[in-house]
């Protein structure tokens, strides 16, 4: 990797296409300019990782008096620190950030995966005008919604509720014209005519057949949503005032807030904001084959 | 085509019910079946609050007497008033136009950087191509509230390492949290958190073209610049139009970057952006008339930036076609 950045003067940049002989391969020879271009990119990319990664381990007196990428050794402490805070506080944003985005982002695959099969699988009245009005909301700003949300969900006495960012997640008009997508591509009308004529019911064919061979496109509508609900700030922030049922976003935001006038709370900061990355990072790391999407067509790669 | 669907359901729904018929009327249900739960979801959270936002933003409160008790408040109808007020405030027009500038200088920079990342994952001969595409993408992981705290700190002269720097070789730099420059600061946040994304979209369509296409360019001794130039960017076009648009509705709606930002410097006041002064004059300020209208008038102006910018596109293709 080193090796990558060094110049390579023997080498030309351009495909000179006089290759003769044992070197006629030109996918051998590599391109030192767009190697260091990416590298650069992915060193602007990591530079803030790799900032709150030494930083987590300093104390809160070295946070802001040592060189910024001077590893220390009190990473443990700030991580028993930042546990104690208010009885675990912290650690109870976690869960609700699991709960809110995995629960809402199962729910949402369901809702998905049902009407995505529906449209594509069936003919009916009045078809087009539901997707097309189910399309438009992909593009309805978040912002004339929250605050309209906010005010019927308190009709309903539900704002303040683990409900109040739960229910309005589930409805993702991407992730259903996403899976309409899918259902149309991987599911044959032949195997479900067959189904039909074996006499199964309308659900079980969905159920057994649609289900399994759209599933590959399912795990990416799952992915999207889990990663928009676990990044959402501004609909907690809206609906809810007990901290207890805070989200890990809105309950850093509050921490970091605290910091102005307790510079200490900052060492607490940055080590939840280092904790916090690991289950997303790590989901990324495992499930990468899934994130390759083309919006233009509309449809996931495998 | 709609009405013809329903005559034809219709009396098969009615009819008595036996052997094969039983199917096809099941099958005739069952898409409403599918959907439903889709529809109540959509209509009681994206539908209802439309409305009611529209609705609200055509009203006031009225006070009537000393506004004590039950009674002295009610809602009248305000017209146009709420809207008028709302685009001739001089805060509103500011984070107007700072959102302007901050899309400006976010949406061409974060997409020409994506589409420049991609073209070189997409290059055969770069090198190291799988770990710079994962920490590349790595960003799009870390929420915008993290990512900001993250930059938040970087950009601190305490902490910074580049104030570091600057301090050793005895350079004056300015503050990036300074009123006039911390538009760059929120602005970096963007660039940083949506490249990735982006890449990887422009990066799998890319990835959909067919080696023929320019196999044939490079045994003509086409250099890998003309080929990606010539042969692979306006391929990809679509692709692009796409993120352009996505970008530029996130751009408007930019929220969580300077809210969380705020804390860490003076300069950002609470209606930097126009959601934050939609935020304000809604939760602190109670008044849910002016901030409905104003989140109406910052919806619509979405929606004609999205769709003009598609027609604009879309009849400069068909042009180009036809020349």
């Amino acid at each position: 990797m080193t090796a990558a950045t060094l110049p390579a003067p023997a080498r030309a940049v351009g495909a000179t296409g006089t290759e003769v002989g044992p070197r006629r391969d030109p996918r051998r020879r590599w391109s030192p300019t767009s190697t260091l271009i990416l590298l650069v990119g992915a060193a602007y990319c990591l530079l803030p990782v790799a900032w709150v990664l030494v930083a987590s381990s300093k104390s809160a007196a070295e946070l802001f008096s040592t060189f910024t990428f001077a590893p220390s050794t009190h990473l443990f402490d700030n991580i028993k620190t930042l546990s104690a805070y208010r009885g675990g506080l912290y650690w109870r944003w976690m869960a609700n950030t699991a709960l809110y985005a995995g629960v809402g982002g199962l729910a949402s695959v369901v809702v998905s995966a049902t009407a995505g099969y529906g449209l594509a699988k069936y003919q009916f009245a009045g078809r087009k005008a539901i997707f097309n009005v189910l399309l438009a909301g992909v593009l309805v700003p978040g912002v004339v919604l929250a605050i309209p949300q906010y005010l019927l969900l308190a009709h309903v006495g539900l704002t303040n509720t683990y409900w109040a960012v739960l229910l309005p997640s589930i409805i993702s008009p991407y992730g259903i014209y996403l899976a309409r997508i899918y259902a149309a591509a991987s599911v044959p009308d032949d195997v479900i005519e067959a189904a039909r004529t074996d006499g199964a019911s309308e659900l079980r064919i969905f159920r057994s057949v649609a289900v399994p061979m759209m599933s590959p496109g399912l795990v990416t509508v799952f992915l999207f949503q889990f990663v928009a609900i676990w990044n959402n700030f501004m609909l907690p922030y809206i609906m809810l005032g007990n901290d207890r049922l805070y989200p890990i976003t809105v309950g850093l935001s509050g921490l970091l807030n605290q910091g102005a006038s307790q510079p200490a709370m900052y060492t607490s900061v940055v080590t939840g904001a280092l904790l916090s990355i690991i289950p997303l990072v790590a989901l990324f790391l495992s499930l990468q084959r899934y994130w390759q999407v083309d919006l233009a067509a509309g449809a996931v790669k495998e | 085509m709609t009405k013809l669907t329903i005559e034809v359901m219709a009396p098969e729904a009615s009819s008595a019910q036996v052997g094969p018929r039983r199917h096809v009327a099941s099958h005739r249900v069952a898409p409403y079946g599918f959907l439903t739960p889709a529809i109540v979801l959509f209509i009681a959270f994206l539908a209802l609050p439309i409305g009611y936002s529209i609705y609200l933003s055509l009203h006031a409160v009225k006070v009537s007497g000393l506004g004590l008790g039950k009674g002295a408040r009610h809602e009248v109808w305000a017209g146009l008033a709420n809207y008028a007020r709302s685009l001739s405030d001089p805060e509103f027009l500011a984070s107007v136009g700072r959102v302007g500038l901050y899309g400006l200088l976010v949406v061409p920079m974060m997409l020409g950087l994506a589409l420049l990342f991609a073209l070189m994952l997409d290059s055969r001969r770069t090198r190291a191509r799988a770990f710079s595409r994962i920490a590349i993408f790595l960003p799009y992981a870390v929420p915008a509230v993290i990512s900001s705290l993250l930059w938040g700190f970087l950009y601190l002269p305490a902490v910074s390492p580049f104030y570091y720097l600057f301090h050793r070789a005895a350079w004056d730099v300015p503050n990036l949290l300074s009123s006039q420059l911390v538009i760059f600061a929120v602005a970096n946040i963007a660039v940083w958190g949506g490249t990735g994304f982006n890449m990887i979209v422009i990066y799998t369509a890319l990835k959909a073209i067919p080696t023929e296409l320019y196999e044939a360019a490079k045994l003509d001794g086409c250099s890998e610049v003309a080929i990606a130039w010539r042969i692979k960017v306006p391929i990809v076009v679509p692709s692009i139009i796409m993120t352009f648009v996505f970008s530029m509705i996130a751009t408007l709606q930019v929220f969580a970057e300077p809210v969380t930002l705020r804390p860490l410097t003076n300069t950002i006041s609470t209606t930097w952006t126009p959601l934050m002064k939609v935020y304000r004059d809604a939760f602190t300020r109670n008044d849910i008339y002016s901030a409905a209208a104003t989140s109406v008038v910052i919806a619509v102006a979405t929606f004609i930036l999205s769709f003009g910018f598609l027609r604009l596109v879309q009849s400069r293709a068909f042009s180009q076609e036809k020349s």
